[in-house]
């Protein structure tokens, strides 16, 4: 049981005849963790969690689901894992009940459907036609179809993609309900704010490459610090990128658009310089703003791109 | 909190496929009504009854008169008196068979190809020879045939009920596994430890339950409401329609088993299905295509189940009898089963 629930070396996927949509990738997830890969739109997410997953064989690499390998174990290791793909449309005239009956019955073990149903907060619409469900119900019956084997590691494939905030809400819930029961649970998505909410640990990936690893507070601290001052000078003057990394409390700068951005971890500090240091060169201000820095900044700062562009 | 007696994986997979096909109410009208009504209309288009007289017009003008007078003598025309324009009119729409156009000689116009064209052209030229003065020699006896077993509608029947078995089939697994693939529905089922022969065998089954419905409704049908004959064993009627049903369900099966999209996979279901209808001898004879095609249109599928239908109902066949067209659909439904098998895609 010491083995870890995914360890993953050297995962190549290429598609012919020129697309790399995994690029040499490594990981290891843990018992019990929350994973999240984290990145764009066509990093290589999605195919790395279907090479995980036993839908897709990789190029090159080597792949390991909680001990066991694909090329052996396939029949074993799908009874033990649980997922959602990225879009699944489930058969629009069938009750969520018989939905989740079904795939219930696909496993050889696994747990009521009256209790997963419970679980992912649809009784009351137990009997209603999935085709009446909402998009964030519709993806918790997802969840439930994922769980209905009791597995011991679940895989989400953005699982809040596309839906209202409080829909995302709802599934964060049942997602922290999953690990609170100790479950592993491996999750890719664009959102920042839902890698840092959930998960325990998140690889950053671009390009088929994971380009940061780490909890989400060790990789904010690591990668950008703790606060940004986000600012865009009116028109005026141009200003140097040095002059600003010299205020005091400054830790870095970047460009980003038409402004700047200041890493900082003494806000105080580094917002009365900056005020200071514009008034002296004349340069006025369109917009100031701060924030504590999240994932997002820390994807800017490897990559010089937003996640969601 | 772990479950340890799951339902049934097949029990639930079949249960899956009726729900969703009753649920579906197209789905219910093309499989039982849409079949159901093309009998009927057909029955009572093409229903026993005195033949229809065949229309005759005939030009106005000088000796008119005398012309019809002798056409009217046969009930097997019905004589109109029309203009020269309105005649032609008449003919080329079909109104009348045929146009007689008074002189010495009488001009009869008609089309050749048309049967019924060709037909009061022998009535009315018999009629003016008799009117003249001709005198028969033989007097050969007529002797109509109204016996169950050789109307339209017993010709008719046994081609719907092959045609029915072979779109329900094609439609019924190709369509709908394709569409489930396209969902990704298939992908997430491929992704539990779902045996996946179940997967297939439930449309199998679920095909079998519906050919037991849909076989005695159509055939009970024709035998009820137009008398067709049954005479055939009905052991030998189920095993024939059996096989036809297994050879299309391994086409739709074979034909769903790459495509992504349901638009490819209803083109190809429609390539796979239009050539048999017209070839296979639903609607009319196939016997009316020319001898070279023959050995191709017996190799059909189609023509084997509605030859093998046709056989045991119509003509009493034993199974040893349609046994040629048995062994083909059976090879029919083997080959495609294993060849789709060998490519199904599962994403």
């Amino acid at each position: 049981m010491t083995a870890p629930a995914i360890r993953c070396r050297g995962l190549v996927k290429r598609y012919p005849p020129d697309v790399l949509a995994v690029d040499g990738l490594d990981l290891e997830v843990a018992r019990g963790e929350c994973f999240g890969l984290l990145g764009p739109n066509g990093a290589g997410k999605t195919t790395t969690v279907e090479v995980l997953e036993g839908l897709l064989d990789p190029t090159a690499g080597d792949v390991e689901v909680l001990g066991r390998r694909w090329g052996t174990d396939a029949a074993a290791l799908r009874a033990r894992i649980g997922l959602t793909l990225q879009e699944t449309h489930l058969p629009d005239r069938l009750t969520v009940r018989e939905v989740v009956r079904m795939f219930r019955s696909l496993y050889p073990a696994g747990r009521h459907e009256d209790e997963v149903i419970r679980l992912v907060a649809l009784e009351e619409k137990r009997d209603a036609w999935t085709e009446r469900l909402s998009g964030g119900q519709r993806q918790r019956l997802a969840v439930a179809t994922a769980l209905v084997g009791d597995p011991e590691l679940l895989f989400l494939d953005e699982p809040t993609t596309g839906l209202d905030p409080q829909s995302r809400r709802q599934l964060w819930d049942v997602v922290t309900g999953l690990k609170r029961q100790g479950r592993t649970v491996v999750l890719t998505t664009h959102y920042m704010d839902e890698a840092e909410r959930l998960c325990d640990r998140v690889a950053i990936v671009d390009h088929g490459r994971v380009i940061a690893l780490g909890t989400p507070a060790a990789l904010v601290a690591a990668h950008v610090g703790e606060e940004v001052v986000e600012f865009t000078p009116g028109p005026g003057p141009g200003l140097d990128d040095a002059a600003l990394a010299a205020l005091p409390g400054v830790r870095g700068v970047r460009r980003a658009g038409e402004g700047f951005a200041l890493v900082t971890e003494q806000l105080h500090l580094a917002v009365p310089a900056l005020l200071a240091a514009l008034d002296a060169r004349g340069v006025t201000l369109a917009a100031l703003s701060t924030h504590r820095a999240t994932l997002e900044d820390v994807f800017m700062a490897l990559t010089g791109r937003r996640l969601r562009d | 909190m772990t479950e340890r007696h799951p339902p049934g994986a097949l029990r639930q997979l079949v249960l899956a496929r009726i729900r969703l096909f009753y649920r579906e109410p197209s789905t219910v009208f093309w499989s039982f009504v849409f079949p159901l009504a093309l009998t009927v209309a057909l029955g009572i288009a093409f229903r026993s009854r005195p033949p229809e007289a065949l229309g005759v017009g005939v030009v106005e003008g000088p000796g008119a008169g005398g012309v019809a007078a002798a056409l009217v003598a046969d009930r097997e025309l019905r004589v109109e008196r029309l203009g020269e324009a309105a005649a032609g009119a008449a003919l080329r729409t079909g109104r009348v068979a045929l146009v007689v156009q008074p002189g010495t000689p009488p001009l009869l116009r008609f089309d050749p190809t048309r049967p019924e064209g060709r037909l009061a052209r022998a009535v009315a030229a018999d009629l003016l020879e008799r009117a003249a003065g001709r005198r028969d020699v033989v007097g050969p006896v007529p002797a109509p045939v109204t016996e169950p077993g050789s109307r339209y509608v017993d010709f008719l029947l046994p081609g719907l009920v092959g045609m029915n078995v072979m779109s329900t089939g094609m439609w019924g697994l190709g369509y709908v596994i394709v569409e489930t693939r396209q969902k990704r529905l298939l992908k997430r089922m491929a992704a539990t430890p779902m045996r996946r022969g179940h997967f297939l065998l439930s449309f199998a089954a679920v095909r079998a339950l519906f050919l037991a419905i849909e076989l005695p409704t159509l055939i009970g049908f024709g035998v009820l409401a137009f008398g067709v004959p049954l005479r055939g064993s009905l052991v030998a009627l189920a095993v024939v329609a059996a096989l036809g049903a297994a050879a299309f369900a391994g086409l739709g099966l074979l034909v769903a088993s790459r495509a992504r999209n349901t638009q490819t996979v209803s083109g190809l279901i429609n390539a796979v299905m239009m050539p048999m209808m017209l070839l296979s001898g639903v609607f009319f004879s196939s016997a009316n295509f020319p001898a070279a095609l023959q050995p191709a249109i017996r190799g059909l599928p189609l023509t084997a189940l509605n030859d093998g239908l046709r056989a045991v109902m119509i003509e009493g066949a034993t199974l040893l009898q349609v046994a040629p067209q048995c062994l083909l659909l059976a090879a029919v439904a083997a080959g495609s089963f294993a060849l789709a098998l060998r490519i199904f895609r599962w994403s």
